[in-house]
């Protein structure tokens, strides 16, 4: 096994110091999936072998599984037998200055009111020693580990916390789960993990921002994060620049588990590339994500801005297993041109006086198509179980389409569950009056927009909150003539 | 006499092809206060929303000029940020969008109009405060979303309290009277004195004199069936009050 770690630091050294990205690329797999491929990708990754076999019991339960053809989106499968999966990591052809980036690019850049040396990292222009983001990075770390926090790669924590990630990993999306969990299970290559000790309340946003060698975990991510007893972390995920992948196919599971008294904030911004106009070359996102309040008075938020893809397939959920447990699920889904959504949340209550918030926003302009699918069960033990769902959805133009799939099962009577939605269209009426005070209508439309979606952003830390609403602004442009 | 601020010249316009406003001559010069009455359904609000641009309202004949320029050739924002105000009847609500965020992004869409700098939040918040003494507006108004669940009245008063934050060159308050109580509708009156200059007008639609008695008009018009057909001093006002319309429009009934 260490001889193949030896290889890989071999190959990424010897990338760096001679730029021979020849070496690098002959170290991915052929196309194709088999147990071979896995116990190739285990190995490269020297990996413990309760962690190959677990991956292989993965890969024969997928075998026996079908792609799921409920979500109401469209699109023509991918062909797992043509994916390669893994490849080594490779070295992005690095740039001379950002006169050598794509134009439009850069005029998203400036719109989002990215710095330039955030504009340099993003798009790999060669940068001085001193880059903020990196400096940034070390201080943090040194700062994470005094209190104990472990918050490291996937790989890194696999190698150094073997324990922690046999104990949590699979414990709340097991391998069984789905046909895209159980994808990820057997090919994840990498991702991130995060373990708060008991009682720290962790002093900053952990963000894979900071984790700048997470920035191409590639496909199938995989991330792991537990709250001890009465810990409490708000974990970012994403970026708000645009993000182009040579993959289609995005298959991540997300893990969450909160101990007694703990509190897991999760927050997202998603920005995959959706397609051009047409729909073309757009990215598949199907994620699984989901947490276990597993203590009592434990509380975990979901909140999430999507506004890329072609495709999104993504039910952020909650196990309410705690007494007192909370769930929260805070999301705006944009869908502009061809891209189609299928997202929602699922709330399990089985703790007693368990409760839920469900807030969803639906945005749907161009051709886009937006449903919203949300289950909110309540068990026979979950006495006084309060959930609370408000679906929103906001059209812009009439050739876009949103829907509403909520799905209740309560087998307790002492629950209270309200369902509210509605839908409406941006007025004419909205449009001019703004027009009449000086603005204009493709800001007028962001400003109504924004609003729409005020009660999801102001869960959104608050740099994010900002950058959010001018992402929202861009996947808009040029939505209403 | 001062050269006008907007001159109206045989106006004509319509909505999805029906003729509303049949021929329009109106002229304002700095300084003036014009009032428009007339009967529902008229085109007091037609005449409002085609001078500031409104979508669907085609103007068919006749022409506009507004402070020296082609009024028609403007699109509505630049109308709004060339200084022209419309106070609407029916206020609309922008729901969870702040109120002053909203009147700053306004008042910056002015400003870089005129290549001015933009001004930034905490400086804004200065400017508000002071409009909002003029009005006698609750601070807490600031802080709610455009008009979502204002009353009638409040949506009013909101914006009065907007034209004195963007103080217009020519302001077009339609039926801002109507749903004000009586000390609103004093202190509404008195804002829209106090942001009175030489060098800025008025034109005032409503159904009531009361409100002439404060906003005092060098000029009252009567709009019936889309023409201009008697035009006064402010005595016209207290006719009208007393004799109704039937008078003037069995003269120039259809
Ligand atoms: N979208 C529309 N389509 C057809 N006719 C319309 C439309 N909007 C307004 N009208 C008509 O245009 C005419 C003038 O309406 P306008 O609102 O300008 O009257 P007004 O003088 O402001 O009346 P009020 O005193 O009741 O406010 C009315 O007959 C009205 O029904
Ligand atoms: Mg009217």
């Amino acid at each position: 096994m260490s001889e193949s770690t030896n290889t890989i630091e071999e190959f990424v050294a010897s990338d760096y110091k001679y730029g021979f990205v020849t070496n690098i690329e002959s170290d991915t797999v052929p196309p194709g999936l088999s147990e071979d491929t896995i116990r190739f990708i285990s190995a490269k990754k020297s990996e413990p072998t309760w962690l190959t076999e677990w991956r292989l019991k993965a890969f024969r339960h997928w075998l026996t599984m079908e792609e799921p053809k409920w979500p109401n989106v469209h699109y023509t499968q991918p062909d797992y037998q043509a994916i390669s999966y893994y490849s080594a990591p490779k070295q992005k052809k690095t740039l001379n200055s950002l006169d050598e980036v794509d134009p439009e690019l850069r005029k998203t850049f400036d719109k989002l009111g990215i710095s330039l040396n955030e504009q340099k990292r993003l798009s790999g222009v060669a940068v001085d020693a001193v880059v903020d983001s990196v400096s940034v990075a070390t201080t943090f770390k040194t700062e994470l580990a005094k209190q104990g926090i472990i918050f490291s790669s996937f790989s890194e924590a696999v190698a150094h916390h073997p324990e922690l990630v046999q104990k949590y990993l699979g414990s709340v999306v097991p391998h069984t789960d789905n046909f895209y969990a159980a994808l990820n299970s057997a090919v994840f290559t990498d991702g991130s993990f995060c373990y708060i000790p008991k009682g720290v309340r962790c002093p900053m946003e952990l963000s894979t921002y900071f984790r700048i060698e997470a920035a191409n975990t590639g496909q199938f991510e995989r991330t792991l994060i537990v709250a001890d007893e009465g810990a409490y972390v708000s974990y970012l995920e994403g970026c708000t620049a645009p993000m182009r992948d040579e993959n289609q196919l995005h298959a991540a599971v997300v893990e969450l588990i909160a101990m007694e008294s703990a509190q897991i904030k999760y927050s997202t911004v998603q920005n995959w590339y959706p397609g051009d106009k047409d729909g073309k070359g757009g990215i598949y996102n199907f994620v699984t994500k989901r947490g276990l309040c597993k203590g009592a008075n434990s509380k975990i938020s979901w909140t999430q801005v999507e506004t890329g893809s072609a495709i999104t397939w993504k039910y952020p959920s909650c196990i309410l297993l705690g007494d007192n447990s909370q769930g929260e699920f805070y999301s705006v889904a944009v869908t502009n041109n061809c891209q189609q959504a299928d997202t929602g949340t699922k709330m399990i209550h089985i703790g007693k006086n368990t409760r839920s918030t469900i807030i969803s926003k639906g945005i749907s302009a161009g051709r886009g198509q937006n449903s919203y699918r949300g289950q909110v069960k309540v068990m026979k033990g979950a006495a006084n179980a309060r959930n609370f769902s408000q679906c929103d959805s906001l059209l812009l133009g009439d050739k876009c389409g949103a829907h509403t799939f909520p799905y209740i099962d309560v087998q307790n009577p002492t629950a209270q569950v309200e369902h509210e939605a509605s839908t409406s269209k941006i007025g004419e009426d909205q449009i001019f009056y703004l027009n009449q005070r000086g603005i204009e209508t493709q800001d007028a439309v962001n400003m109504i927009v924004n609003g729409f979606c005020k009660e999801v952003f102001r869960e959104l830390p608050m740099e994010f909150a900002v950058e959010a609403q001018k992402l929202l602004g861009v996947s808009l442009d040029g939505s209403v003539g | 006499m001062n050269p006008p601020l907007i001159e109206i010249t045989n106006l004509s316009a319509g909505i999805n092809g029906k003729q509303i406003l049949k021929g329009i001559n109106l002229t304002v010069r700095p300084g003036e206060v014009h009032a428009i009455m007339g009967p529902n359904g008229s085109g007091k609000s037609t005449l409002g929303y085609v001078l500031a641009g409104r979508k669907g309202y085609d103007v068919t004949g006749g022409s506009v000029t507004y402070d020296g320029k082609d009024l028609i050739e403007l699109s509505p924002e630049d109308r709004a940020r060339e200084g022209l105000f419309l106070a609407f009847q029916y206020p609309v609500e922008i729901p969870g969008v702040n109120n002053t965020y909203f009147l700053r992004a306004a008042y910056n869409e002015q400003r870089k109009h005129r290549k001015q700098e933009e001004v930034d939040a905490v400086d804004f918040l200065a400017i508000v405060r002071q409009k909002m003494k003029l009005l006698e507006l609750p601070e807490a108004m600031l802080k709610r979303a455009v008009n979502e669940g204002f009353s009638g009245g409040e949506k009013k008063r909101n914006e009065i309290f907007q034209m004195a934050v963007l103080d217009p060159k020519l302001a077009i308050l339609d039926e801002t009277d109507s749903g004000l109580d009586i000390d609103a509708l004093r202190i509404v009156a008195e804002g829209v004195n106090k942001l009175k200059r030489p060098d800025n007008a008025t034109i005032v639609i409503t159904h009531y004199q009361r409100l002439l008695n404060y906003i005092v008009p060098d000029f009252v018009h009567v709009l019936f069936d889309g023409r201009l057909i008697k035009s006064g001093g402010k005595e016209l006002a207290l006719e009208l009050e007393e004799k109704g319309y039937d008078w003037l429009i069995g003269k120039n009934g259809k």
